[in-house]
């Protein structure tokens, strides 16, 4: 069985197509993170209290709102935990704002959950399933570390990229990452998910994968270069696509089944999680053919234009 | 040829054997029991709770330098330097000390004590208006706060231990911040541990020198030319017998903190709970010298984080063994002597993050996470045998000795497998694929260009290694920053991502190499791949 034999398809001429594309997606998602939902972070970033409570039957939320209020308890946020597969639980999550936990007091908003719900579900029983409690000075400090995470984990793969290829293929496969991160963003924004501590490791797992379908291609550009130098660097580069696109098309649709499989049974604990590389997969394997490889053409005309050397540097690399 | 194939698979049964035993050691009772000892769940696994807390190190730089700020006065005097003030003149900064209103005359004799070997942690300098500063040297300043910080570790640890927590992890965290992780495994209500750490139990016991006040403005008002230089104000803890009244003492402890050797919980002779306590030898001769030259008129307060627990007339002098009443509960003076018998934090503490997951929670998460890695593999599995026929069973053998790779190091590492650390072994699935595929992509590719089978692969291993090699060691660098910077359950994906990843450049390059190299080796040079 084969897919895409000889495929032959000019991708650079749809690169208005592409960019478009792009282009509307990025610009919805900044304006919704402008002004719309902003960046919606959780509770790892913001500071504040999680409390996840499993009842014993389907409580009504209503009534944990009304006895949150009875006992003063003010700004909590009621959460029904569902899964993709199973709509109706028993589980709600209580969040309270950053203001509930202290320094000086961190507990105190786990408490005051408790207490009320004791108050209240004396009869029908719930148990308490799982506490996070950030604190103010802990919350801003993982912010700041997630910054640099991913500040340096995009400088690292550019530099290797650098040193392995050429300095325009590290930031042509940047700008592309960059791309990806900036939609997959504003997709959490524009449906209002929250981003937590696990959904930045799936930011930057996507940019990983991202970079990784982007130097497939590369490395192809980078060998047809060095065998075929008369050609025009944009014939090389669809013929680069279409060389690889079985691979891309198989390995990104095999990793989506996975990351598929992990968002509909991984549960909610992964949910934001899985999202993100449900949506980065897709995005990845697309910026790498739509965005990263024509950037590289836009790069040689530009040159040509400077009345500089034509081709493309590409070092050898010694197989 | 034969020769290396031969020891190729020498090598991969090795590795082969070596992972299973780190995943099941030598079989001991069920596979079940071998299992759970050797793979490490993480908290988010198996229930437990996760704290971060930081240690207040600014607070015992304070002390050594209200310390500091006592000795200096004592001494100036003694070396007839009078008419100074010491202070620490900024609270921000309490390295800090200025000595102000030196004479003229006695700036020398002054000096003299800056110089005496007791200040050596300390930079000299003088200031315009005449007055001098000592300010604690950075090296001293991080040598205070890095014991500061052991020290706390130290004592968390005894109190866990105590408390009676298996296998507990306690831990510095972070990247200099003062941090320390503690992991409470099958605790799910941190309240009472929380309780337990956070105490400081910082036992001091002051000379009093004033009161008692009814309130703060009484004290002030006692006092109309201001409190004393040496003197502080203390208030009671509320508990019957010291009340809400405020005392004057001296601003340095006779004894504290680490004075202590030992604590016990014992009765008075009205069969009231209290504390008996034992000093070591030489804060013992110290409580002997002080209790000895204020006999018969001379007051102590007995002062517990900063409260005063007890006022007591020195009757006698006293050298080693005391005694600390104040209507506790028998439960309170159990839980305090035990506060005490661990030694006193050398700062407070500040709570940053808690993350408590019930047990149920735990194995429901690893359920889900395992039903999904499972479904995603075989569907995988599924896929890359239809499509590339007898090729797939290679690429299928690939996956699986990754796995089983990954699980053995987890094994020898004792890394704890988090949920994240699942997704990240999801991931590795689907990288362990790619590279399968480019592989396989490129050897049909030089199938087509009219190779032979024996050719086509071995062109087709070369001009994919350096692809392979190039988008794993991108992914290893991102995945690397991730567990530097990266914090608890991000840090478990990057690591089962790394290793992974490099388990999946041995089994896709290596492995799957054998199994076509084995497999032509004795097919004539025109026998057709299934791939």
């Amino acid at each position: 069985m084969e897919l895409f034999r000889d495929a032959n398809i000019d991708w650079l001429g749809k690169k208005w197509y592409f960019l478009g594309f792009s282009l509307i997606f990025s610009v919805a998602g900044v304006l919704s993170m402008l002004f719309w939902h902003g960046i919606p972070t959780g509770v790892d970033f913001k500071g504040g209290t999680l409390v996840y409570v499993k009842f014993d039957s389907t409580p009504n939320e209503d009534h944990i709102r009304a006895a949150m209020d009875a006992a003063g308890i003010r700004g909590t946020k009621i959460t029904r935990i569902s899964d993709v597969l199973q709509k109706t639980s028993n589980e709600e999550v209580i969040s309270l704002p950053e203001s509930a936990t202290s320094d000086a007091n961190h507990d105190a908003g786990r408490a005051q959950v408790l207490a009320a719900l004791g108050a209240n579900y004396h009869d029908s029983g719930f148990t308490v399933q799982q506490v996070e409690i950030v604190g103010p000075t802990a919350g801003k400090q993982l912010q700041s570390q997630a910054w640099f995470a991913t500040g340096y984990s995009l400088l690292g793969m550019l530099v290797y990229l650098w040193f392995r290829f050429e300095l325009i293929y590290g930031l042509a496969a940047v700008a592309a990452v960059f791309h990806d991160t900036l939609i997959t963003v504003g997709a959490f924004s524009l449906i209002n998910q929250e981003i937590t501590l696990t959904v930045i490791a799936a930011i930057l797992t996507l940019i990983g994968y991202s970079m990784n379908d982007t130097i497939v291609v590369f490395d192809r550009i980078r060998e047809n270069l060095a065998t075929t130098r008369r050609e025009n660097l944009a014939d090389v580069v669809n013929k680069s696509i279409n060389q690889t696109l079985s691979r891309t098309v198989i390995a990104s649709g095999l990793t989506f089944l996975t990351v598929l499989s992990l968002y509909l049974f991984g549960g909610e604990v992964l949910h934001g999680f899985s999202f993100a590389l449900v949506v980065g997969i897709l995005i990845g394997t697309y910026s790498s053919i739509a965005v990263a490889a024509p950037m590289l053409v836009a790069y040689q005309d530009w040159r040509l234009k400077q009345g500089k050397q034509a081709v493309l540097p590409a070092k050898r690399v010694k197989a | 040829m034969g020769k290396s194939l031969r020891n190729r698979i020498i090598f991969i049964v090795a590795v082969l054997l070596v992972s299973v035993y780190g995943i099941i050691g030598i079989p001991k009772g069920g596979l079940k029991e071998s299992l759970a000892r050797n793979i490490h769940l993480g908290l988010d696994l198996k229930g437990g709770t996760h704290l971060v807390l930081q240690v207040q190190v600014v607070e015992a730089l304070s002390h050594a330098t209200d310390t500091a700020v006592a000795t200096l006065e004592d001494e100036l005097t003694k070396a007839g330097v009078t008419g100074t003030v010491v202070t620490k003149p900024n609270p921000d900064h309490p390295e800090i000390i200025q000595v102000s209103g030196i004479p003229a005359a006695k700036l020398g004799d002054a000096r003299g004590v800056f110089n005496n070997g007791n200040y050596a942690t300390y930079d000299l300098g003088s200031n315009a208006d005449g007055s001098q500063t000592l300010t604690m040297k950075v090296g001293a300043i991080r040598d205070l706060e890095t014991r500061a910080l052991d020290q706390s570790i130290e004592t968390i640890r005894d109190r866990i231990d105590k408390l009676g927590v298996s296998e507990p992890v306690i831990e510095k965290y972070g990247l200099g911040d003062n941090e320390i992780l503690v992991e409470l495994p099958g605790i799910d209500d941190p309240g009472h541990v929380q309780d337990v750490i956070q105490s400081t139990a910082r036992l001091e016991i002051h000379e009093v020198t004033g009161g008692p006040y009814p309130t703060d403005a009484d004290a002030m008002s006692a006092n109309p030319a201001g409190l004393p230089p040496d003197s502080m104000l203390v208030h009671g803890n509320g508990a019957p017998g010291t009340g809400d009244q405020v005392w004057m003492v001296k601003r340095v402890s006779v004894v504290a903190g680490t004075d202590f050797r030992d604590a016990q919980p014992s009765q008075d002779e009205n069969a009231r709970p209290d504390i008996t306590f034992n000093l070591t030898t030489a804060a013992g001769d110290r409580f002997y010298k002080f209790t000895d030259e204020h006999k018969g008129t001379g007051q102590m307060a007995i002062i517990l984080d900063n409260k005063v627990k007890e006022v007591a007339t020195i009757q006698s002098a006293i050298r080693d063994t005391g005694r600390i009443t104040g209507g506790f509960t028998s439960d309170q003076a159990k839980d305090l002597s035990m506060l005490l018998r661990t030694g006193s934090l050398p700062a407070s503490i500040k709570y940053l993050e808690t993350r408590t997951v019930g047990p149920s929670l735990g194995a429901a998460s690893i359920r889900q996470g395992v039903i999904a890695a499972v479904i995603g593999m075989l569907v995988v599995m599924a896929f890359m045998l239809v499509y590339y026929r007898g090729a797939g069973i290679n690429a299928d053998l690939a996956l699986v000795l990754n796995l089983v790779i990954l699980l053995g190091f987890l094994g020898y590492s004792h890394a704890s497998l988090t949920l994240p650390g699942i997704a990240g072994v999801i991931l590795t699935i689907g990288m362990g694929v790619d590279s399968n595929v480019l592989i396989f992509e490129r050897i049909r590719e030089e199938l087509r260009s009219g190779k032979t089978a024996a050719m086509a692969v071995q062109e087709g291993f070369k001009h994919a290694w350096v692809t392979i090699v190039d988008t794993h060691v991108t992914t290893i660098v991102s995945a690397a920053i991730l567990f530097l910077f990266g914090t608890g359950p991000v840090k478990g994906f990057a690591v089962t991502l790394t290793i992974g990843l490099l388990a999946n450049i041995f089994t896709a390059v290596l492995v799957s190499r054998v199994i076509f190299d084995a497999e032509l080796r004795n097919k004539d040079r025109n026998a057709a791949l299934s791939i």
